[in-house]
């Protein structure tokens, strides 16, 4: 940093010091700020963190551009405006000493969960600080803090670097400064650029050229308090012929309120590089009546740089009271690879509108997209896609698959497919069904001494085995274990 | 005590009286097949011991081991030892045939309080089951039913009543649509599935799977009643004089 921006900054710390000052009479050492969003509270934040000047006024015209912004209308959810002055937009434990450290301290209602699920999740492993038998390494971000990342020896021996945004910010500045902002534009939508004025914490993952990353990689998101907004940032960058693969796995506890999370996710693949992102999402779904629950509208999206570079999405999204996320991809190298392979699941008041934009640009560039919806209960459930191919990519292709099941007759199912070609040597294929489960194929299974419930689980992750087989393996078990918990009581 | 119990049994569906008074014992070791001519109830005869749902029974009652069934869940018949062969077996598309009979094998266990077996202990036995019906085990890996030939569904019908070893099979029409090969090998497996603590039903319109599986009983439906019972000489009348001759 150069001594003219030291400057700048010292000075830019003393008026945050003095907008903190009027702008909060909470004591400070709880670590949860008041409800409300102004100025102050985005310096408020970047003070905390210690950020750099760029940051925070990378930040401020994050903000400034929000208030001029209007959140979509086009999306098929409804849902009574958000109040974002009655969120809070930063929490964090005390100290690292005040995370949880072991199951005892966790939500019980979350144990229960697990529980349910009836099998070792490496959610809960790393919770139980038992994290060393299992090769994920993890980072857990708690609210709007990160607390703990393992493995990070190992993987440094390698060269890769996985840490929390926060940590990058200050270890890695010029990596983060030049990727922050270049797949998803500060102010790409109403929710990026509330991110991006707000944004807590997140992970940086960072794989150097020619390194395939010794191990999965994953990030346990958790919003915990009241009244909390989470607001994370991810962002990938994966050099020349390198590899990795990607896990975040999102869990609240219930809470009766409705709880915002905006996250931002941004993948950069250069030449040969290969990013593989997993998501399970099972947010709080709230209850059956539609009370509670998490609005989970979340930007991702990943830029295929390089020739041959490779992005895939696979997405189990079981959770949240609305959802709203299209991970895309844009494939920019000639021969670059776009996937996504998305099981989507809601029951009963849940509304879910996700799908995925690949946007072809440069030549010979090939994506799939394999879509399973699941409606139950009266939930409604949207596909929505834009395949774009531009007047360079010749020879792109595109293959999409588009497939609702229906369970019950008071659900929803929509699909909403979006084509623009406007190159002659394009293929575009788009199939799509819907079904429902049948009578006869319950009436085999409980034949067969299975109960309804489980034989509607087992229909349904049959129906999703596609998109089940792309998921690392020891998380295609416990994404079918989800959606069996998450289908309690959609069968009479 | 008798293994099957049905005595008096009327039943309907959507509205339409179908079984009316059927009367019927079944031991333990014995084999016994139901004929008659198309739309008699036989079919119905045996979804309504199964407990399918639509099939409503107004007036009767169906005992298994001295326990009346009419109340219990299909699940819970299954877990008591009632299993149903189909005489059109449903597709569930990426649920593998390993799966579908592990899960099936696993819930009976539960049921009975035992523990689950082993996976591998599991495998071996499909395998061998397999092996037996001549199905090669690429058929496990399959989606249940999905896509397989009419003889494919049914012998995976009889794979599964050897995987989970109930006490009474009710084979419905489980002969139609065989070749010859393929009956003898569904034929192998009943037989095999026979002992003296289990009981076959068996719905038929053919002569010929009573030449490979032999019934100690022949039963007539006609109009949702039993009207005739006999041994197996029955059947060849029937063969020879048709069903005219019963129901003037």
């Amino acid at each position: 940093m150069s001594e003219q921006s030291q400057q700048n900054a010292s000075g830019l710390d003393a008026l945050v010091d003095r907008d903190y000052e009027a702008g909060f009479v909470t004591d400070i050492e709880s670590d949860t700020i008041p409800p409300g969003l102004d100025e102050s509270v985005v310096r408020f934040i970047s003070k905390r963190k210690e950020e750099p000047q760029w940051l925070t006024e990378w930040r401020l015209k994050a903000f400034a551009h929000w208030q001029k912004q209007k959140p979509p209308q086009w999306a098929h959810v409804q849902f009574p405006e958000i109040d974002y002055q009655s969120i809070s937009y930063y929490s964090s434990p005390k100290s690292m000493a005040d995370g949880p450290k072991s199951l005892d301290e966790v939500d019980p209602e979350l144990l229960a969960t697990y529980d349910k699920l009836g099998i070792p999740l490496h959610e809960q492993e790393m919770l139980a600080g038992v994290i060393n038998s299992s090769n994920v390494a993890v980072d857990a971000v708690f609210d709007s803090v990160s607390v703990a990342t393992t493995f990070r020896d190992r993987l440094a021996e390698a060269g890769v670097i996985f840490c929390s945004l926060s940590e990058a910010v200050q270890d890695y500045p010029e990596l983060v400064q030049k990727y922050l902002g270049s797949v998803v534009p500060m102010t790409d939508n109403y929710y990026t650029t509330l991110n991006s004025a707000v944004f807590s914490d997140g992970s940086f993952v960072y794989i150097p050229e020619g390194v395939r990353c010794p191990m999965e990689l994953s990030t346990y998101f958790r919003i915990n308090e009241r009244n909390t907004g989470q607001f994370e940032r991810t962002l990938i960058v994966a050099e020349k012929g390198s590899y990795v693969s990607y896990l975040e796995g999102c869990t609240a506890p219930m809470r009766d309120e409705n709880q915002l999370h905006a996250a931002v996710v941004e993948l950069v693949a250069m030449e040969d590089a290969e990013i593989k992102y997993s998501t399970v999402q099972n947010w709080y779904p709230g209850d059956k009546d539609g009370k509670g629950g998490i609005y989970n509208f979340v930007t991702k999206r990943g830029a295929c740089l390089g020739d041959r570079s490779k992005i895939s999405w696979t997405q189990v999204e079981t959770g949240s009271a609305i959802t709203w996320k299209y991970p895309s991809v844009i494939l920019r190298g000639n021969d670059s690879v776009g996937e996504f392979y998305s099981v989507a699941l809601t029951n009963n008041r849940q509304q879910a509108d996700t799908g995925t934009k690949m946007i072809h640009l440069g030549q010979n560039t090939k994506s799939t997209i394999i879509s399973k919806g699941i409606s139950a209960g009266r939930s409604e459930n949207c596909y929505r896609g834009l395949v774009r191919m531009s007047p360079n990519a010749r020879g792109a292709r595109n293959f999409t698959q588009c497939d609702s099941l229906l369970i019950g007759d008071e659900c929803g199912a929509h699909t909403f497919p979006y084509i623009e070609s406007k190159t002659p040597s394009a293929t575009v294929e788009h199939e799509a069904t819907t079904s429902k489960v049948s009578d006869d194929q319950l009436f085999l299974c409980q034949q067969r001494g299975i109960d309804t419930e489980k034989a509607v689980a087992m229909i349904v992750s049959g129906f999703c085995k596609d998109v089940f087989r792309e998921l690392p393996m020891e998380f295609a078990v416990e994404a079918g274990k989800l959606l069996e918990v998450s289908l309690e009581g959609a069968v009479g | 005590m008798s293994l099957l119990e049905i005595s008096n049994l009327h039943a309907d569906v959507a509205g339409t009286n179908i079984l009316k008074g059927v009367e019927l014992t079944i031991n333990a070791g014995e084999v016994h097949a139901i004929m008659g001519p198309n739309g008699s109830g036989k079919s119905t005869l045996s979804n309504v011991v199964a407990g399918r749902p639509g099939y409503t029974v107004t007036k009767g009652d169906v005992r298994l081991n001295g326990q009346s069934i009419l109340d219990m869940e299909v699940e819970e018949r299954a877990q008591a030892g009632v299993f149903l062969a189909f005489q059109y077996p449903v597709e569930i598309p990426g649920v593998s045939n390993m799966e579908f009979l592990k899960a099936s094998v696993d819930s009976l266990a539960a049921a009975r309080g035992d523990e689950p077996l082993s996976a591998a202990a599991f495998m071996k036995r499909i395998r061998e089951i397999a092996g037996e019906l001549s199905l090669d085990t690429d058929f496990l890996k399959r989606g249940v039913n999905e896509g397989f030939s009419g003889g494919e569904k049914k012998r995976n019908e009889i794979l599964q009543l050897l995987a989970l070893e109930p006490s009474l099979a009710l084979l419905d029409e489980t002969d139609s649509g065989l070749d010859i090969d393929a009956l003898q090998v569904v034929s192998r497996g009943v037989n095999s599935f026979l002992r003296e603590d289990r009981a076959v039903l068996m719905i038929t319109h053919y002569q010929r799977l009573l030449d490979y599986i032999k019934p100690d009983f022949v039963h007539v439906l006609s109009g949702g009643q039993i009207i005739r019972s006999g041994d197996a000489s029955l059947a060849l009348e029937l063969e020879a004089k048709g069903y005219g001759w019963l129901t003037q």
